[in-house]
């Protein structure tokens, strides 16, 4: 009975992972760049939720209606200062330069708000801790069941947007072939731009439900950058509802490996993306890859 | 009658004659250094040597290679690891050193068959995995004791001038025999090789290039460096915590160097670990606005210089000190009296 709800909180913190993985692996497959800022830019949006929750008194919710809007912007900086420059110099160029972004971030943030580790679980009240008993041994916390939602919104939410709208349409076409679509009059540069203000968005709100449900600290991008990584590429199966079963797999293995051992939790993560990528690379036709998640949807 | 340029196809130049000179008269002065250097500069040379171990290193894998790791942090680690453990288990603590980096190198074989399949940011961010991973391993051995961290214990057998000295020497002769290494591969067919295949891996393939083979030579060449800079680094720490060891920052350091020195130029890399030096010496204090600076000049010379400070000198210059390469220099024009055979219009 243990392991029934060791599988069950495993495939509800998936559904973080799939939260923080959905920027990520959109916008790898939009423009071809793995931003390794990601984690980074996350934590940066959980603190700006912190303040305006220490100093201002709102609630991460309402922040978010702040905060989600200025991500985007950040992203659509970022996109015309950064990502595009380097997506010019090949493929090198990106990682070095989305690397050095996240030093500036990580430090940044540590020069500002120092070592402490925060949360923004103390201004959510009781919604941090409730949770729905299901059985004698296992309970569902309502805070891990709202990021689930979360993310399956999300994830629909941006599949409809691509799939059923002219602007979506505009982004799918960009990735295919950029050069391409401005003979027929879309702007490529400007649906990066919006393409990644919509990434940065995803990040905003991921970085919110990681500060609610844990800590965080200036340096806690990193991980979040390999947990995206790793659920993106355990579930890249062309489509973005591969994401959430990537998050979920990876959830339910660090779930289950932290009850074998106390090291358990992130070995087993680590363990289940090397075996999913192995499989991939050994036995490519099994799907699971980190590809085009918006051209799979055509 | 039409002029032909003459053209001359050279690798030595006579100021790569005079640099070489140069470069050998200091290695003959460095050899000596804890004879007649204080012993702050002992300690601080070491430092130097073990950068640029880790510049070059990394530079051949990926201002060479194209392969961007945020990983080599991994090796640094194990290097380090295995030089304590074998230590430990009674290894005398010198030859550890080298030895832990021999099996880093071959540990990272079995590993480049799985991560050289990846591109570009996957093959990046896979190693940062297996970096994490490592580092997980590594605390699982008792004898390191979590992240508390254990110490190069047998070091002690040595006096301090005398530990000094040896250290000093096993990482001058780690850098200039890694250094000799680099230089020769680069400028063998493995180098045309990997800077093909960097180029453009598909048309490489297509003319013959092995390119697994030559991916996984630097690949293990670099494994190996970053071992051995890690197991040296515990040799003049002494301590060894595995987060210390294991932390992302090696990785940015070693951007920095590669890339404000010059990302696939040999003698770039070299600046670039004597810039970082120099830095760390300057502002090394100056806490987390050193690493912010650090993060910014990545991100500048990424974009906007990204062959750094000897590429910019090269390309103004022409400048070549140790050459891996081979340049074509134009003499003149000489005339000569057959018409050009192109030229068949008419009759």
């Amino acid at each position: 009975m243990i392991f029934v709800n060791q599988i069950v909180q495993g495939v509800l913190l998936g559904g973080y992972y799939a939260l923080i993985a959905c920027g990520l692996s959109f916008m790898f497959s939009v423009m071809r760049i793995i931003n390794l800022a990601h984690g980074s830019l996350a934590i940066l949006a959980a603190y700006a939720l912190f303040v305006l929750a220490d100093r201002f008194d709102v609630s991460p919710f309402l922040g978010l209606i702040a905060v989600a809007p200025a991500m985007a912007l950040i992203g659509a900086g970022l996109q015309r200062a950064v990502l595009e420059r380097s997506a010019r110099g090949g493929l090198l160029v990106p990682v070095l330069s989305t690397f050095g972004l996240s030093i500036v971030i990580d430090n940044l943030l540590f020069q500002q708000f120092g070592a402490d580790t925060r949360s923004l679980a103390p201004y959510i009240g009781d919604l941090s801790y409730d949770s729905w008993p299901i059985t004698d041994d296992i309970a569902i916390g309502k805070l891990a069941a709202l990021t689930m939602a979360t993310a399956i919104a999300l994830l629909g939410g941006i599949q409809l947007f691509l799939n059923h709208t002219q602007l979506g349409r505009m982004i799918r076409a960009t990735a295919e072939d950029s050069d391409t679509v401005g003979l027929v009059g879309v702007n490529a540069r400007r649906v990066n731009a919006l393409a990644a203000a919509i990434a940065m968005a995803t990040v905003a709100i991921s970085g919110a439900f990681l500060a609610m449900r844990a800590t965080f600290n200036p340096y806690a991008g990193a991980l979040q950058l390999i947990f995206a990584f790793e659920a993106a590429v355990i579930g890249g199966a062309g489509s973005l509802w591969g994401t959430l079963l990537g998050g979920i797999v990876l959830g339910v293995a660090q779930s289950l490996g932290a009850s074998v051992s106390p090291q358990g939790f992130f070995l087993a993560g680590h363990g289940v993306f090397l075996l999913a990528l192995f499989l991939r690379l050994y036995f490519g036709g099994f799907g699971l890859r980190l590809r085009r998640v918006v051209r799979g949807q055509a | 009658m039409s002029a032909l340029p003459v053209l001359v196809v050279e690798r030595w130049t006579p100021e790569s004659r005079i640099a070489l000179a140069v470069a050998a008269l200091a290695a003959v002065v460095l050899t000596f250094g804890p004879l007649w250097l204080g012993a702050n500069s002992v300690d601080r040379l070491t430092t130097l040597f073990i950068y640029v171990i880790l510049a070059v290193t990394w530079n051949a894998l990926v201002g060479y290679c194209g392969l961007v790791s945020i990983g080599q942090q991994a090796f640094f680690g194990l290097g380090a690891y295995f030089a304590v453990r074998l230590a430990d288990s009674g290894v005398s603590v010198y030859p550890s050193l080298f030895l832990a980096a021999i099996i880093v190198g071959a540990l990272s074989l079995p590993l480049s068959a799985m991560m050289l399949r990846l591109k570009g940011g996957e093959f990046a961010i896979g190693m940062w995995v297996i970096a994490e991973l490592a580092h997980l391993l590594v605390n699982l051995d008792t004898l390191i004791n979590g992240e508390t961290g254990t110490s190069l214990i047998s070091l002690n057998a040595y006096a301090t001038d005398e530990r000094r000295a040896l250290t000093y020497w096993c990482a001058f002769a780690a850098m200039a025999g890694l250094l000799a290494v680099v230089f020769f591969l680069l400028r063998g067919p493995t180098g045309a090789a990997i800077q093909a295949i960097r180029d453009n891996e598909q048309a490489a393939e297509s003319i013959g290039v092995r390119v697994t083979r030559a991916k996984r030579i630097v690949f293990v060449l670099a494994a190996f460096g970053a071992a051995l800079a890690g197991a040296l680094w515990v040799a003049t720490a002494v301590t060894f915590q595995p987060k210390t060891y294991f932390s992302p920052q090696w990785t940015a350091y070693m951007i920095f160097m590669a890339l404000v020195g010059g990302l696939g130029t040999f003698e770039g890399a070299i600046l670039g670990a004597v810039v970082f030096f120099a830095i760390e010496a300057w502002f090394g204090g100056a806490g987390v606005w050193y690493l912010v600076g650090l993060g910014a000049a990545a991100l500048v010379f990424a974009l906007a210089l990204p062959r750094g400070l000897w590429g910019w000198v090269e390309d103004k210059t022409a400048l070549r000190l140790l050459p891996v390469g081979y340049r074509v220099r134009f003499l003149g024009e000489r005339a000569v009296a057959s018409a050009p055979p192109s030229d068949k219009s008419g009759t």
